[in-house]
């Protein structure tokens, strides 16, 4: 017996998948109509370039805040883009298929961590560490870039396996038959073709590095400023609206959602920085 | 077949048996192939024509699970013992594969790929043999003026022909052929023809064909192979004329495959 028919189970995903999109859209539509009229009142220059973030005194710059995300952000590459990508290329062109088979599930696992969790390790092990031999206050800059460095490492080292793992066999051949070695077949023909596949996991990276929030806030320090070395406490875009917004109103509570708007935009321009390299890749055949 | 030392044969394979896991694909396989010679490799599919062309340049190595015994001797010297160096095997041992496999670079990169890896870096050397491997391609008057371009950007042919300039660059003795025009027309299929009648001036190739006529029209000598095993291997005027073995007389009459 047929409880719904085929026109049935069409009409149910329908309202499931637009509801989907609606809700996302919602929020979106939520957050540019609450941030977006006080970066006019207020002024996008003021807003983006002044230094001072006193909501007491009416002051709301947040450029320390993006100073502070960038720096974390581009750290958070120097330390997970290469490490990510040799591990790729060692699963992908060294390791036996088994031992891949094992790994590369484990480090997409590794996604599923709870940030909280990588916050946690952050500030019981990584601070101590930087405070006793680097010297500062061990909550920084650096903690948060070694944090966010190894969170991304599930994202560059995925995308970046199976772009490589799409490159045609016969590039390999090609190459292991001209004389050259498995690295220098690697280095010289593979990665070349899987180039846009792993921009685009570093991509991916970016973005989630910029919108990580719980991680960052717990083992970066928080302190609103421009940072002048690795080892000063910072504050990024995401901490500010988090650490915030549970007390804030009024054209606080605007600027915090105009903050959530600078973010949107970051965000939306590097995911789709990221589908232009991917589909690249996928022309490219 | 008159009597010749051994010396004047590039290739030596001696009773070899290969095996992909528990299945056997070549069984106790002789063949030799002489100097400035195109020796073809005919049968039906699946019958380890690839299989043996790859253990020539030891591409099988890349498989997991491939067993070899037997011999296979290069300009005497054994290509499977331990001191072998793999990789100056390959730039001895050239490839060219079914489908044309140009790199992801530009036309001038591919074609001194695998100079680059044996460490040549000096330009003006890099643009000589560029030029003359192109030429001996028949592929110079194509390409002088885009060689930045992609090599994928050629028709189908042109990028065989880069594929086989590409070999031509790191001079090898032998070239190995696996269907090299299985995926060209006619006309295209001709002239790589031409163009291997013209190599073997340097070179010695080993082709392996599933087109009976190009056999004849090419090759020196020829080798059927049915189910892994070498079934009659002579001069191609004698196998395409007057067989010795009744099974390749009923595949060359076309009553098989
Ligand atoms: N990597 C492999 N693993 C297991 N078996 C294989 C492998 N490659 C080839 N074989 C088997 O070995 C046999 C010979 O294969 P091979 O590719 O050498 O045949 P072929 O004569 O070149 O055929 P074709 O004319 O179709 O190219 C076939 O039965 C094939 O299924
Ligand atoms: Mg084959």
């Amino acid at each position: 017996m047929k409880l719904v028919g085929e026109k049935g189970v069409q009409r149910i995903l329908m309202i499931t998948a637009l509801s989907a999109i609606s809700s996302l859209l919602l929020i979106a539509l939520f957050i540019f109509s609450e941030g977006l009229p006080f970066i006019f009142k207020y002024g996008a220059g003021n807003f983006l370039l002044a230094n001072e973030w006193d909501p007491n005194t009416g002051h709301f710059g947040i450029f320390p805040m993006i100073m502070s995300s960038v720096w974390v952000t581009l750290g958070a590459m120097v330390v997970g883009a290469p490490l990510g990508i040799a591990g790729a290329i060692f699963l992908s062109e060294y390791a036996s298929p088994i031992i891949m088979k094992i790994v590369k599930p484990t480090i997409e696992l590794l996604a599923a961590i709870p940030s909280v969790v990588y916050g946690f390790i952050g500030v019981m092990v990584l601070a101590p560490v930087i405070r006793n031999n680097l010297g500062g206050p061990g909550l920084s800059l650096l903690a948060g870039c070694i944090i966010l460095g190894i969170m991304i490492l599930p994202t560059v080292i995925s995308i970046s396996i199976d772009s490589i793992l799409a490159v045609p066999r016969s590039y390999r051949e090609g190459s292991l038959a001209l004389g050259a070695t498995t690295w220098q077949t690697t280095h010289m023909v593979t990665i070349k073709a899987a180039r846009s596949g792993i921009v685009a996991s570093i991509i991916l990276g970016l973005g989630r590095a910029i919108g990580e929030t719980m991680a960052v806030i717990m083992v970066a320090g928080n302190s609103v400023n421009i940072p002048n070395s690795a080892l000063d406490s910072v504050r990024t875009l995401t901490a500010n609206i988090a650490l915030e917004m549970s007390y804030a109103t009024g054209m606080h509570r605007e600027a915090l959602f105009a903050t959530g708007v600078i973010l949107f935009i970051i965000i939306m321009i590097l995911n789709s920085i990221a589908s232009v390299a991917i589909r690249n890749r996928n022309a490219k055949k | 077949m008159e009597k010749q030392s051994s010396a004047e044969y590039i290739i030596n394979i001696k009773n070899l048996d290969l095996f992909y896991g528990k299945f056997q694909a070549l069984i106790a396989v002789d063949m030799l192939a002489q100097k400035n010679m195109i020796t073809a490799l005919i049968g039906p599919s699946g019958c380890g024509k690839s299989t043996l062309l790859r253990c020539l340049n030891r591409m099988n190595d890349l498989i997991r699970g491939v067993k070899i015994t037997g011999k296979i001797e290069i300009n005497n010297l054994d290509i499977y013992s331990k001191s072998t160096d793999v990789t100056e095997l390959r730039k001895n041992v050239g490839m060219v594969f079914q489908r044309p496999n140009p790199f992801p670079l530009s036309i001038y990169d591919n074609v001194v790929y695998g100079l680059r890896v044996a460490g040549i870096r000096n330009k003006t050397e890099l643009d000589e043999i560029a030029e003359k491997s192109l030429r001996g391609a028949w592929l110079w008057d194509q390409v002088k003026d885009k060689l930045n371009h992609p090599g994928l950007e050629l028709p189908l042919d042109q990028q065989q022909r880069l594929c086989i300039a590409r070999l031509l660059a790191v001079q090898p003795e032998v070239i190995l052929m696996d269907e090299p025009c299985s995926s060209l027309d006619p006309i295209a299929t001709m002239k790589i023809e031409e163009l291997m009648i013209e190599l073997k001036k340097e070179y010695t190739i080993v082709i392996v064909t599933h087109n009976m006529q190009q056999a004849s029209r090419v090759s020196d000598f020829t080798g059927y192979m049915l189910l892994g095993e070498m079934i009659e291997f002579d001069k191609t005027v004698n196998i395409f004329t007057r067989p010795a073995n009744k099974l390749t007389e009923e595949y060359i009459s076309g009553k098989y495959g």
